[in-house]
């Protein structure tokens, strides 16, 4: 590969380049097969976030996937430092009267061109894959803003026309409020959804930038002031929602946990009535369900008429959405 | 090409040659750093006094009792009046008014006395060493409030500080970090050996370098002062509507920030003409060496970026005291707005706090394998891109915003495209080491560290750059683990391995191996130790700037803990060895030639002679010729001994 220049006199049986570069690249090549293997198998498996939700299950593989096609990067730099330390050293107090300079090696075409094309090829795929797996997984349960284009099957910007679960998620100075406008806007203080459901979460904030992460679900959207930040999700196992501000809010921005469960359809069924029905005399005093809720100049109450959106949905009537099988 | 090299030593044109007491300004004109700091008193009492009168009738201002505007343009006129004692306004108001220009600043140069190092001075080489010692000092202060954090993280439920408090020490040490470090190797390094690498007398504009110096103490201080004044809640990233809403220590994050702005843009301007106009003759931008070429990328940037940060600040600033309505999305703002600027800033921004360390291992590589840079126009391609692609990546930062989200896999693309030229980096690195006849000195030790965690620190980006991976990371500490590795395990590594090297150079002192030994091998564990575990607490769900935590949590933090108080130690054993060769004990002999390095900075006496070099040198090839038979990398002109590389100088003088 590199011009083998003569070292300078003295070493003892001097290996060629061709001889050098073998060496490293065995050691490479066996390190990196064994431990692209146990990063894939053994420890893919057990990364976050976990399998609660179809897109947590899709970071997971995401997260497998690019540590497993960064093992072989990380490990060709560090066998190569090694391989350098332990062979190619002289005293470090090498007295500067004494010193011998190394082979004038000023580049290598073919070694610049194979590097390039490598990183160049491993950067254009990594682009491939994680475009695929966003628009794929409907945005990856991140943050679509208001008016998303890779969207799940049932969805619709028409609220009227929209299949999925709709919460909407408020932030405030230092807690989460979620709302059910399919079930007559009414508000909890937890997350209950049913698993199996194709939900859409509509993010918004009433005063500073906060960011809903439901850490099993893989969900994060930035909540925005005067923004309906919409994200997709459909848990896939019954259990607890663990709910976190992502986004520095302000004093108890460490303390604004939420929690919440993922239950069956008919627990959800039931727990929504029973809300419903319990709370029946304060949802009068709420204001109408909107995208999102600006104060008024009294600085008062919210105010649903300075939405500037066409049709905002208003409030709808108690009807179940539509389960998507 | 290379122009203007003959301009004589006296730095300003027609006045009379330094040393001459025709020159002397009378003793009230002088500046000092006393009359500077009767000036920043004086200041702020005029401005505080102004704001009061114009604003202490506002509605906001009676409403809430705080008077923004009287701190803010307290501590504006402050700044304006420490500048003017310092006698940096001296000049240009001379020149404004017509008064002959006096030129009192040459004196203390020439015979090189200590106070020089406590005045408004025009040698880059005072310059440099008083941000050396300026930036040890910043660093130092925000990295015990890191150890603050750490203690107030020992425990996931019981506190130390009040969650308040915790906020702002995490602001104080994110912002120290983050803004007081842009200019943490640029400044001392780069000031003092930009014009020693290309073989020129002086810096372009010597009064722009000594300005951006003197702006870092009051930036400094400003941003210290919030702490008196309630602190800021916003972290280093400052978002809007919160920093709008907050208490008056948020406006001394914003001046402060402002006047690092400030700072980093005309120190930037100042390299960028220097490396443009004062090139030696012979010194083709070819020959460059490559950590000039990585200040030149880095000024660019700094002089590009950092005026979307002051126009950034400048509108937060209005928004908190006169009340206008950018960020308030009530009255037509938007709380995007922000996010957008700092990060058009703030992406720039994180290369200004890479390129640097680039620049000091590239540079030092080819003197410790004594072999040429493995493929050195590459690497300079390497440098430039990722200096241009810094530009176009900043919406990843805002991956979840739900801000122009259909964008995102362009982002990802431009994004995942910087690891190309970060990885000609690597590429020359590796070339350079290949066959080398490597000495692992102490530089090198932190050379190799560097490449070690920087490497760490790139992989870990690639998962912040693939939106589904980010959607778990983004806003954890893992985000906060990746920027460590990269600015502190890169950046950091790579500035204690240039004072290591060029300490020698700069005062004749070497500082103990044995001692930087100990120092590299603590810090390095401990860095790893403490930045790794933090990739696993942030994916396994911990937001970053929080008080509490999971109790699953508790055993990774605490062993963070600990590990971060043992990077402390490793600061320490470095500042004892530093304070003890440098100021207690300076006994160590001069050594002209420390490394036995080719570079032109070598190329003249140690420390260097105030002109830099008695005569001009002609460079003649180029500063990596290790193993070829270039011969030394410049002449001097007629009549000096040729000199060979690694010579002792003698400079006639």
């Amino acid at each position: 590969m590199m011009t083998a220049k003569a070292g300078p006199s003295g070493e003892p049986a001097e290996l060629s380049d061709r001889q050098h570069l073998s060496r490293i690249g065995i050691i490479w090549l066996v390190l990196s097969v064994v431990c692209m293997a146990l990063v894939y198998f053994a420890w893919g498996p057990h990364m976050p976030p976990g399998t609660d939700s179809v897109q947590a299950k899709g970071q997971q593989f995401d997260n497998t996937v690019l540590a497993t096609v960064a093992t072989p990067v990380i490990l060709f730099i560090w066998v190569y430092l090694a391989y350098v330390l332990i062979n190619w050293r002289v005293r470090a107090d090498t007295p500067v009267a004494e010193l011998r300079d190394g082979p004038a090696i000023r580049g290598n075409l073919r070694f610049q061109a194979t590097w390039m094309i490598v990183t160049g090829a491993t950067v254009l795929s990594m682009f491939i894959f994680g475009t695929y797996e966003l628009v794929k997984d409907s945005g990856s349960g991140t943050g679509s803003g208001q008016a998303p284009i890779w969207t799940p099957a049932g969805y619709s910007v028409d609220a009227s026309q929209n299949k999925l679960l709709v919460v909407q998620a408020i932030g405030q100075q230092w807690r989460w409020t979620f709302r059910y406008p399919q079930f007559g806007g009414i508000e909890t203080s937890q997350l209950v959804i049913p698993a199996g459901q194709e939900i859409q979460y509509s993010v918004t904030s009433l005063d500073v930038i906060h960011s809903f992460w439901a850490t099993n679900l893989g969900i994060k959207a930035d909540a925005n002031p005067g923004v309906n930040n919409i994200a997709f999700g459909q848990a896939t196992k019954i259990g607890p929602i663990d709910i976190r501000c992502a986004e520095l809010c302000g004093v108890w921005h460490g303390a604004m946990y939420a929690t919440g469960q993922v239950v069956s359809r008919n627990d959800f069924q039931t727990w929504i009535a029973a809300e419903q029905y319990a709370h029946k005399d304060l949802i009068t005093f709420l204001p109408p369900y909107a995208d999102f809720y600006l104060p008024q100049s009294d600085g008062g109450f919210y105010d649903p008429s300075a939405n500037p959106l066409p049709n905002p949905p208003g409030p709808t009537p108690a009807t179940s959405p539509t389960v998507i099988p | 090409m290379a122009t203007d090299i003959s301009v004589p030593a006296s730095l300003d044109h027609g006045t009379p040659g330094p040393g001459s007491a025709a020159g002397r300004n009378p003793w009230w004109r002088s500046g000092n750093i006393a009359y500077g700091l009767v000036g920043a008193v004086i200041g702020y009492s005029i401005g505080h006094f102004l704001g009061n009168w114009i604003a202490s009738g506002y509605q906001q201002v009676q409403g809430s009792g705080q008077n923004d505007l009287a701190l803010v343009l307290g501590y504006l006129v402050a700044t304006l009046g420490w500048l003017a004692g310092l006698g940096a306004l001296n000049y240009p108001l001379q020149k404004l008014v017509g008064i002959q220009v006096t030129s009192e600043e040459s004196e203390d140069i020439e015979h090189r006395k200590l106070g020089a190092y406590f005045k408004y001075t025009l040698d880059h080489k005072v310059v440099g060493v008083q941000y050396l010692f300026g930036m040890l000092a910043y660093f130092i202060m925000a990295g015990l409030f890191a150890l603050v954090i750490r203690s107030e993280l020992l425990s996931a439920t019981r506190h130390l500080l009040a969650p308040d408090k915790y906020l702002e020490v995490v602001g104080e040490h994110g912002t120290m970090m983050m803004m007081m470090m842009t200019s943490a190797i640029l400044g001392p390094f780069g000031n003092y050996f930009v014009p020693l690498m290309i073989g020129a007398r002086r810096m372009a504009y010597p009064r722009l370098e000594a300005l951006s110096f003197w702006i870092t103490p009051a930036a400094f201080v400003v941003l210290l002062s919030g702490l008196l004044v309630g602190g800021f809640p916003t972290g280093w990233t400052g978002y809007a509507p919160l920093s709008v809403e907050a208490t008056m220590g948020q406006d001394a994050y914003l001046v402060a920030f402002g006047l690092m702005g400030i700072s980093m843009i005309i120190g930037g301007f100042n390299i960028i003409a220097t490396v443009v106009n004062y090139r030696a003759p012979g010194m083709t931008w070819m020959r460059l060496p490559l950590f000039v070429w990585a200040m030149f990328v880095t000024s660019l940037l700094m002089a590009l970026a950092a005026p979307i940060l002051v126009g950034g600040t400048y509108m937060t600033l209005m928004d908190r005291t006169v009340q206008t309505a950018l960020f308030d999305v009530n009255h037509g703002g938007s709380s995007y707005l922000w996010q957008d600027l700092y990060w058009f800033f703030g992406h720039p921004e994180v290369y200004i706090l890479a390129l640097p360390g680039f620049g000091i291992a590239l540079e030092l590589l080819p003197v410790f394998a004594r072999k040429p840079a493995f493929a050195y126009r590459t690497a300079v391609a390497g440098m430039v891109g990722v200096g241009m692609l810094s530009f176009f990546v900043w919406q990843h930062h805002l991956f979840a915003s739900g801000m122009n989200s259909d964008m995102r896999p362009v982002i990802m693309l431009t994004t995942e495209m910087i690891s190309f030229p970060t990885g000609i980096i690597y590429l020359t690195a590796i070339g350079t080491l290949w066959r080398a006849r490597l000495r692992m000195t102490v530089p090198m030790l932190f050379i190799i560290g560097m490449l070690f965690n920087f490497l760490i620190g790139g992989i870990s980006g690639v998962f912040l750059s693939d939106v589904p991976t980010d959607a778990v990371a983004h806003g954890t500490f893992f985000v906060m683990a990746h920027f460590h590795y990269t600015i502190m395990g890169g950046y950091m590594f790579a500035f204690f391995a240039g004072i290591y090297y060029w300490l020698p150079k700069m005062t004749g002192h070497q500082l103990s191996q044995r001692l930087g030994k100990w120092h590299f091998w603590v810090l390095f564990i401990a860095f790893n130790s403490t930045f790794l575990p933090l990739f696993a607490i942030g994916e396994l769900g911990m937001p970053r700037r929080v008080f509490e935590y999971q109790r699953a949590l508790q055993g990774l933090n605490d062993w963070v803990s600990i590990s971060a108080y043992v990077i402390g130690i490793g600061i320490l054993i470095f500042v004892y060895n530093f304070v003890k060769t440098v100021v207690i004990d300076p006994r160590t002999p001069l050594a002209a030639d420390t490394w036995g390095s080719r570079g032109l900075e070598w190329f003249t006496s140690t420390p260097p002679v105030a002109t830099n070099f008695v005569h001009i040198p002609e460079v003649v090839s180029g500063p990596y010729e290790y193993g070829s038979d270039a011969g030394p990398m410049a002449v001097l002109d007629a009549g000096a001994t040729e000199l060979r590389p690694g010579a002792t100088v003698h400079e006639g003088n």
